[in-house]
């Protein structure tokens, strides 16, 4: 067998090592461009369960590789002017030009031929090989001569980045982050021998430029940042080594072979470097394609292993790296955050590690976020105990009321049911203001009859200590549907009633055509929101929560998609606002007690509305004095396009959040204890919905 | 779980005559379904008319469409055919329905693949009426053959929860199967649908010597435009009665209540050996 390998790095020359080890007769050839001591980059960390592979692999390499390396289990954050250490994550690193020269003295060893200093420029100069491994990165040659088979997505990330070394003994990850008049600037620092570390620079674009660093020189741009970092740096210097600045890439490719090439690595796949795994990577690939190669006879079958196999755990990876790298470009969003909380944030960012997971790396931090949190929810951050609750049993003060915890229920039919979950909220079923305003002939209505049943039950739910909240709605085009047992948006055949909308749309294409409401009509639809804000009181409900969602009346008002008035109700953000800003004005007037809306963060559908605008409708909200948002997905239109995956909430009420300044409860697929914990004390929303099974 | 059968309405060269004596042999033995497939731009039988001679030579296994491309069929009679097949059987029919995947279909069929999503959204709003209102015979019992919708993107999902009652999987390892169930849950509660959707998983299967190569040429064939991911389906046929037991085991767990398990080679023999493996 003769392999040809492009590429030089880290993944070309270990797969080349373990494939003449596996064969001895077969042939391996290396090529790669640069000369061999030429290596761009600093340190390359690898985490424990990597060391393994390497050693099952090939134990020479792994000794000597075991002999050179920076060995730390802690993660420093730099924020504000505190330092907070979080320990119990194993780390190693070593210098990139350590681990090149380890594998290429191997290499020589076992009979590879590497050809330093040549350039492949056409893929026929290898034709004569059986397989062609692709290892020159995301713009080498071989991904891009067939970009056709591998189909490859490239998606750019918006902030700009730069690598530099420092000679600055670390003994933990560093992040550094630090504002200056140009903005938010981040550092990701990690040792790689005893005296040395690599030090990347972070910051989104607009800081860049205000900063002059787009037209700076490698030794300009050093200098800002020694400045800049001076403080942690103290006095050491940075290095450079073609050091520019430049937005990471992430490369997702559809097939990783074709015929007989096969990619590794970075030409393969790229994961952001917040998550450092890129090298990791790499070398994993090498041996999973030598372990298939041995494995199978057939090269076809052989590669198409190694594909099924890294496929999976490549795509894992990526998800979580662009939750990392979406973290720090929207960092400054919870540059208000207490140093604790931001730490526990920072940390959960990939959504790898969990609450649970944490508590298990580094039980004393989880322990201090658990005080403060519980501590800062009594009022009294300086009065932490050093026993407290996780966040989700946490009170939570909203207005007058006290929830004993930080979960809310949906209550369904049976409110009691609910309330011996032992949620601290629970949210009763849409109820309609009005007649015309149900979904279905089985939606309750909120008149006489019902306020005296659910007075009794406003009580039996006390009695079980928890609080409820009343969820007031009108379902404008979305009402006269067929009992939601039988499916959901079914119009109605017979007994159906009269709708209203903002404009006359129908609901989907057999249901009924709404009227558009006159100005009479949202007069009177706002007094009987104050009425039913008003018999609520008379209830003993705790919290009301305005529907201003999932397509009903209000939130028709709210979508450009379902909004084409041209009055002054229809049109920019602040009109669509109007009617359902006096709804909120007029129920606000009547109830003083903790007042929540509930809204689509996202129509899900182009065109329709946006978290970014999503945020605005929040801030808008706050104003007119809603205590709590309550963001929910889509369902505005009825062919959206949703995305049903883990937590799919929580992305909204995260900006929300920390953007629009308000209190939030977080909902959508939220299914664990671990889930609950983690969002809280991340500072993602303040109360979260739990589906129970 | 229940363990239904598929029937080889899509491996080349099987007679009618295979076809039927499957089938009886099917509702002879431990399954609790018969399930077909659906093309139109291949080598295969039409799923109703498939299904309509099980149904004469079975009295006892339901009878599954897993699925029928929904879009390439006339709303009114795909809910005709439906219904008659549902009545012949006793309602017995599970009707499982979807966009499906390949342009191929659309294009001999001469339908627009462009909107296809939307079209199938309206189909599902309105076949359960059709059936209701019996303008359009003959009228099921009760509110129609049970009905199933695939896919597995957030608007298929969508789709599931709002009409029909429960949804079906198109096939993968256990793993792949619980994730879309989460989502097919989560869909579900967001929607506001009381109850939990039914849930119907497929595997594939070859058993004896001598099947796994042909199997896997099968597999190859049938999910060529998949491109290089039909190497993948392949790899995952299911040969031996330990891998079985595995993929039957992963899929309960996963909350599957019916797995229905497809033949790629069509001997009469595989009914037997896959019976034997479940018992």
């Amino acid at each position: 067998m003769r392999y040809a390998v492009i590429g030089g790095g880290p993944a070309g020359l270990y797969f080349a090592l373990l494939a003449k080890k596996a064969n001895p007769a077969d042939e391996v050839l290396v090529v790669e461009r640069n000369p061999p001591n030429a290596t761009f980059g600093w340190g390359v960390v690898f985490s424990e369960e990597t060391l393994g592979a390497l050693r099952d692999a090939d134990y020479e390499t792994y000794t000597e590789i075991g002999e050179s390396f920076a060995r730390w289990n802690a993660i420093d954050i730099y924020y504000r002017d505190t330092k907070i250490r979080s320990r119990g994550h194993v780390f190693t690193g070593i210098s990139r030009k350590v681990l090149l020269n380890i594998l290429q003295r191997r290499c020589q060893a076992l009979g590879v031929r590497v050809e330093f200093e040549r350039e492949i420029r056409d893929l026929r100069e290898v034709e004569g090989a059986d397989l062609v491994i692709g290892a020159d990165g995301i713009n080498g040659l071989v991904r891009r001569a067939y970009a056709e088979a591998f189909k490859p997505q490239i998606a750019v990330h918006p902030t700009k980045y730069v690598w530099f070394g420092g000679d600055l003994p670390l003994d933990a990850f560093t992040f550094i982050f630090r504002r200056n008049d140009d903005g938010l600037f981040q550092v990701h620092a990690y040792p790689f021998d005893a005296h040395t570390c690599t030090f990347i620079v972070e910051c989104p674009e607009d800081a860049w430029r205000r900063a002059g660093l787009e037209s700076a020189s490698e030794a300009e741009s050093i200098a800002y940042c020694e400045t800049l970092f001076q403080p942690e740096l103290r006095g050491r210097r940075l290095m450079s080594n073609r050091s520019l600045w430049i937005n990471f890439a992430t490369l997702r490719q559809e097939s990783w072979h074709h015929g007989n090439i096969v990619l590794l690595g970075d030409a393969a796949h790229t994961a952001h470097f917040s998550i450092g795994s890129g090298t990791k990577l790499a070398m994993e690939d090498s041996i999973a394609l030598v372990d298939a190669l041995r494995r199978r006879q057939d090269l076809d079958a052989a590669v198409n292993d190694y594909e099924m196999e890294r496929q999976p755990v490549v795509e894992r990876f990526q998800e979580a790296a662009l939750e990392s790298s979406s973290y720090f470009e929207h960092v400054a969003r919870y540059a208000h955050f207490d140093p604790r909380q931001f730490a526990f944030n920072l940390l959960t960012r990939s959504r790898r590690i969990t609450y649970i997971n944490l508590t298990q790396r580094d039980p004393e931090l989880v322990r201090t976020v658990d005080a403060w949190f519980a501590a800062t929810a009594q009022g009294s951050p300086d009065g932490a105990l050093r026993l407290s609750p996780p966040p989700m049993f946490a009170p939570f003060r909203i207005g007058d009321v006290t929830l004993p915890n930080r979960v809310a229920i949906a209550a369904g039919a049976d409110l009691e049911t609910a309330a011996r979950t032992g949620a601290g909220l629970i949210i009763t079923d849409f109820v309609s203001v009005t007649e015309d305003g149900r979904i279905t002939p089985e939606t309750p209505v909120f008149d006489r009859a019902r306020q005296h049943a659910m007075r009794g039950a406003v009580e039996r739910v006390h009695q079980a200590g928890s609080q409820l909240a009343l969820q007031l709605g009108h379902a404008g085009r979305r009402g006269s549907m067929r009992p939601r047992s039988q499916g959901v948006d079914r119009p109605l055949k017979q007994g159906g009633w009269r709708l209203i909308a903002a404009s006359p749309i129908a609901f989907t294409p057999h249901a009924a055509l709404p009227r558009e409401m006159t100005r009479r009509d949202m007069t009177h639809i706002a007094t009987v929101f104050a009425a039913a804000a008003r018999a609520a009181a008379g209830c003993g409900f705790d919290a009301v929560e305005l529907n201003f969602a999932h397509g009903y009346l209000l939130a028709g008002f709210i979508s450009p998609l379902t909004n084409r008035r041209t009055d002054d109700y229809g049109g920019l953000l602040e009109n669509r606002m109007r009617f359902p800003l006096e709804v909120l004005d007029a129920v606000r007037e009547t109830w003083e007690r903790p007042l929540l809306v509930r809204i689509s963060a996202s129509d899900w559908m182009p065109g329709g509305l946006e978290l970014d605008e999503a945020v605005g409708v929040a801030a808008l909200l706050k104003a007119h004095g809603c205590d709590l948002v309550h963001p929910v997905m889509g369902q505005t239109v009825w062919e959206s396009r949703p995305d049903y995956r883990r937590l799919f909430g929580v992305p909204a009420s995260d900006r929300i959040r920390n953007e629009a300044g308000i209190p939030t409860l977080a909902s959508g697929n939220i299914t664990t204890a671990d889930d609950v914990n983690t969002i809280l004390a991340a500072g993602r929303a303040d109360l979260c919905r739990l589906d129970l099974p | 779980m229940n363990i239904g059968l598929g029937l080889p309405t899509t491996t080349a060269g099987v007679s009618g005559e295979l076809l039927i004596d499957w089938a009886k042999r099917a509702d002879a033995g431990p399954f609790t379904s018969v399930g077909v497939l659906d093309r139109i731009a291949y080598q295969n039988y039409e799923p109703f008319t498939a299904l309509a001679a099980a149904a004469a030579v079975t009295r006892r296994v339901r009878l599954a469409t897993m699925i029928v491309i929904a879009p390439l069929r006339n709303t009114a009679i795909l809910a005709k055919q439906a219904a008659s097949l549902d009545a012949i059987s006793a309602g017995r029919l599970t009707l499982g329905l979807a966009v499906g995947a390949r342009g191929e279909d659309y294009e001999v069929a001469q339908v627009e693949s462009r909107g296809r999503g939307r079209r199938f959204a309206e189909q599902l709003e309105t076949i359960r009426d059709i059936w209701e209102e019996g303008k359009i015979g003959p009228t099921p019992s009760g509110t129609g053959p049970r009905l199933l919708v695939g896919g597995s993107s957030g608007e298929a999902l969508a789709r599931m929860a709002r009409y029909s009652d429960g949804y079906m999987h198109g096939g993968g390892p256990p793993r792949a199967f619980g994730g879309a169930v989460a989502k097919a849950l989560a869909a579900w509660s967001d929607l506001g649908r009381p109850g939990r959707p039914v849930l119907w998983g497929m595997g594939y299967f070859a058993l004896g010597d001598g099947t796994a190569e042909p199997g896997a040429e099968y597999l190859r064939h049938y999910y060529a435009f998949t491109g290089s991911f039909a190497d993948k389906i392949a790899a995952g046929n299911l040969t031996s009665p330990g891998a079985i037991a595995d993929f039957i085991r992963g899929y309960e767990d996963a909350g599957c209540d019916e797995l229905v398990l497809f033949p790629t080679v069509c001997r009469l023999d595989q009914v037997d050996r896959l019976a034997e493996v479940i018992h």
